[in-house]
């Protein structure tokens, strides 16, 4: 292990140069661990997660990461890292599925204790019958408990995510675990280019005191460990409390899109915003809409690109200042719901233009034909079908 | 500034409030405050909030446990500070937020004032203008906006981190400096007033009992005393 020196987050994550590596995206979640001066890491493995905390697990050998252990079940995982982040330290975890409905009475409790933490979140199928194959439905159960949510589309979104993941959150305007979310395998277990900053830079140490609540729960620094239930009702608790509690963490999840913009370049990409027909897409979908407006563009229509990296806060005005002239918005996904389409129409004065689809589920790939298909019927272009015995 | 332009006013403002985060107020950059939760020079600012401690009745200081507890150096400084501004200010008083956790069976609402209600506080001393200052931001953001939906008291946040939307008036990266700044414009907005009077201390708290200080032991504080930093005779001048 290289001895590393503490730089400035804007320093690591915006200026420092960077080095070319071809990785997948389990490594990229290791090395952007490598460089976040982790106190700790805790999870319990599933597949398509276990090898981001392999290697994280060897980052602990190696010394980049303080401790290390495995949990003996997600509920216990999650909330160990809620100990540890209230006992001061970084903490990152990660999980997939299954595992994140399991852990997730933990999760959707740590906004409003106000636990800064990373979850990186690697989509599975979570319903029967059973699979471990692609499928990001599960996103759809984190998007309304107060989380940052960031949908990575790539290896290179995962490193960039996942380190100011850790910058963003402990924020003290913000102070709310971030989601780093992309499509396992596609993402997880493939190889991309991915720009790297130098290994013998970290991110300063967490300091515990610069919070908007007291560390290790207490209720007068220095120490103390909770008594009371924080929130329950009496006559002598307003009935306000519970309501102005979630909205401080909405709040706060608001807040945190100043600093998307700044050490993300901002919550969307756009890419030919003068179009008339926009894909609108997320994480591995991003991807796959990405090589459609290419296409697109090749054939001289007039197509362009939303990608949505921040799923919370939701880009509100961002998006609808996207598509103020757009004539039709394919939302293509990787989930039988469509979460990101009602998302969009949601924000959107004329949400009829939306299209819901293409969307694939349980593992299947997302052809980029199906997206050229919904584009030229958009656009009232026939195509001829051919079969190809 | 226009009526118009004011987002976050005295209250009350009704049965829930809608957050000024949700109507668009942004956390202000350093070296500015917010106004009514517009962005402004921080001397505007000040000269708004001084004008409401020096006319609106039963002006109250709320300290919270990051300047009561004296857990290091700045903490110390800062409390000092606290105590100058509140001598400038005629008739205020000083009610601490020294914790956090909820209170059974009550709080002495004229001995503190708790987040889970704050209201208590304001609408037993009818407060109509008050400061938050050392309160953690998380607290201070569930008080600001629960005493601004259910009270007309105009809030002052004298905050160490970014800020507070739903304070009326709301100050950033404020320590003991920044608070003797305050108590300078203060004065300066007093005497412009015509408003007479000789700096003293506020009141003791009648809610709590006399202390001797010469007796005084840890043992006293009870469940408390494994937790006072720093002790009797000992200065931490940083926390580790």
């Amino acid at each position: 292990m290289p001895e590393q020196k503490v730089v400035e987050p804007e320093h690591l994550l915006l200026e420092a140069p960077r080095e070319k590596k071809f990785i997948t995206g389990s490594q990229a979640f290791a090395e952007a661990v490598k460089r976040g001066n982790v106190d700790i890491a805790i999870a319990y493995p599933i597949t398509p997660q276990s090898e981001t905390m392999h290697l994280v697990g060897d980052l602990y050998a190696q010394g980049y990461v303080k401790d290390y252990y495995r949990a003996e079940e997600e509920y216990g995982a999650m909330s160990a890292i809620a100990g540890a982040v209230r006992g001061g330290a970084r903490a990152f975890t990660a999980t997939s599925g299954p595992g994140l409905l399991r852990g997730l009475e933990a999760i959707v409790s740590w906004p409003g204790h106000r636990i800064p933490a990373v979850l990186g979140v690697m989509t599975r199928v979570v319903n029967a019958p059973l699979s471990i194959q692609p499928d990001n439905v599960e996103i759809a159960y984190l998007l309304h408990s107060g989380l940052v949510v960031l949908h990575a589309e790539n290896q290179q979104d995962v490193f960039d995510f996942t380190l100011a993941g850790f910058v963003i959150s402990e924020k003290v305007d913000v102070y709310l675990p971030v989601v780093v979310a992309t499509e396992g395998f596609f993402v997880t277990h493939a190889k991309g280019y991915v720009e790297l900053p130098p290994e013998d830079m970290k991110l300063p140490p967490r300091d515990p005191y610069k919070a908007p609540v007291p560390p290790t729960d207490c209720e007068i620094p220095p120490a103390r460990i909770q008594r009371d239930a924080p929130v329950q009702k009496s006559n002598f608790m307003s009935y306000l409390i519970h309501a102005v509690w979630q909205q401080e963490v909405w709040s706060a999840n608001r807040r945190a899109m100043k600093w998307i913009y700044k050490y993300l370049g901002g919550p969307i990409e756009v890419v030919n915003p003068d179009a008339e027909v926009f894909i609108v897409a997320s994480g591995c979908a991003a991807a796959q809409g990405r090589e459609a407006q290419r296409y697109a563009q090749m054939e001289g229509l007039p197509v362009g690109l939303v990608k949505i990296k921040s799923l919370r806060p939701f880009p509100e005005k961002e998006v609808r200042e996207a598509l103020k002239k757009a004539k039709a918005v394919i939302v293509p996904e990787h989930n039988i719901v469509g979460w990101l389409a009602k998302e969009v129409k949601a924000v959107i004065p004329n949400s009829g233009i939306v299209v819901d689809g293409p969307r694939v589920y349980g593992g299947m790939t997302l052809p980029v034909e199906l997206i050229m298909d919904e584009i030229y019927k958009a656009l009232g272009i026939k195509k001829e079908k051919k079969t190809v015995v | 500034m226009d009526q118009e332009k004011k987002l976050i006013t005295p209250g009350p403002s009704g049965y829930i409030p809608t957050p000024g985060a949700f109507m668009g107020v942004e956390l202000p950059p350093p070296g500015k405050a917010l106004l009514y939760g517009e962005i402004v020079d921080e001397e505007t600012a000040m000269r708004e909030a001084a004008k409401a401690m020096l006319t609106r009745r039963n002006p109250t200081i709320f300290p919270g446990p990051l300047v009561l507890w004296g857990w290091n150096a700045g903490a110390m400084e800062k409390a000092k500070a606290v105590l100058e501004l509140a001598m400038e200010i005629p008739n205020c008083r000083i009610i601490p937020m020294p914790d956090y956790r909820p209170k059974y069976p009550k709080i002495d609402p004229e001995a503190e004032i708790n987040p889970n209600h704050p209201n208590l506080t304001i609408l037993h001393n009818k407060i109509e203008a008050c400061i938050f200052v050392g309160v953690h931001c998380h607290y201070a953001n569930l008080s600001l906006r629960m005493i601004r939906a259910g009270t007309n008291c105009f809030t002052i946040a004298l905050c160490a981190e970014m800020g507070h939307e739903d304070a009326m008036v709301s100050l950033r990266d404020v320590h003991a400096e920044e608070i003797r700044r305050f108590r300078d414009v203060l004065v300066q907005v007093r005497n412009e007033l015509g408003i007479e009077w000789e700096p003293k201390l506020p009141p003791e708290n009648p809610s709590l009992p006399k202390e001797d200080w010469t007796k005084i032991s840890p043992l006293d504080f009870g469940e408390y005393a494994a937790l006072l930093m720093p002790r009797r005779g000992e200065v931490v001048e940083e926390t580790e």
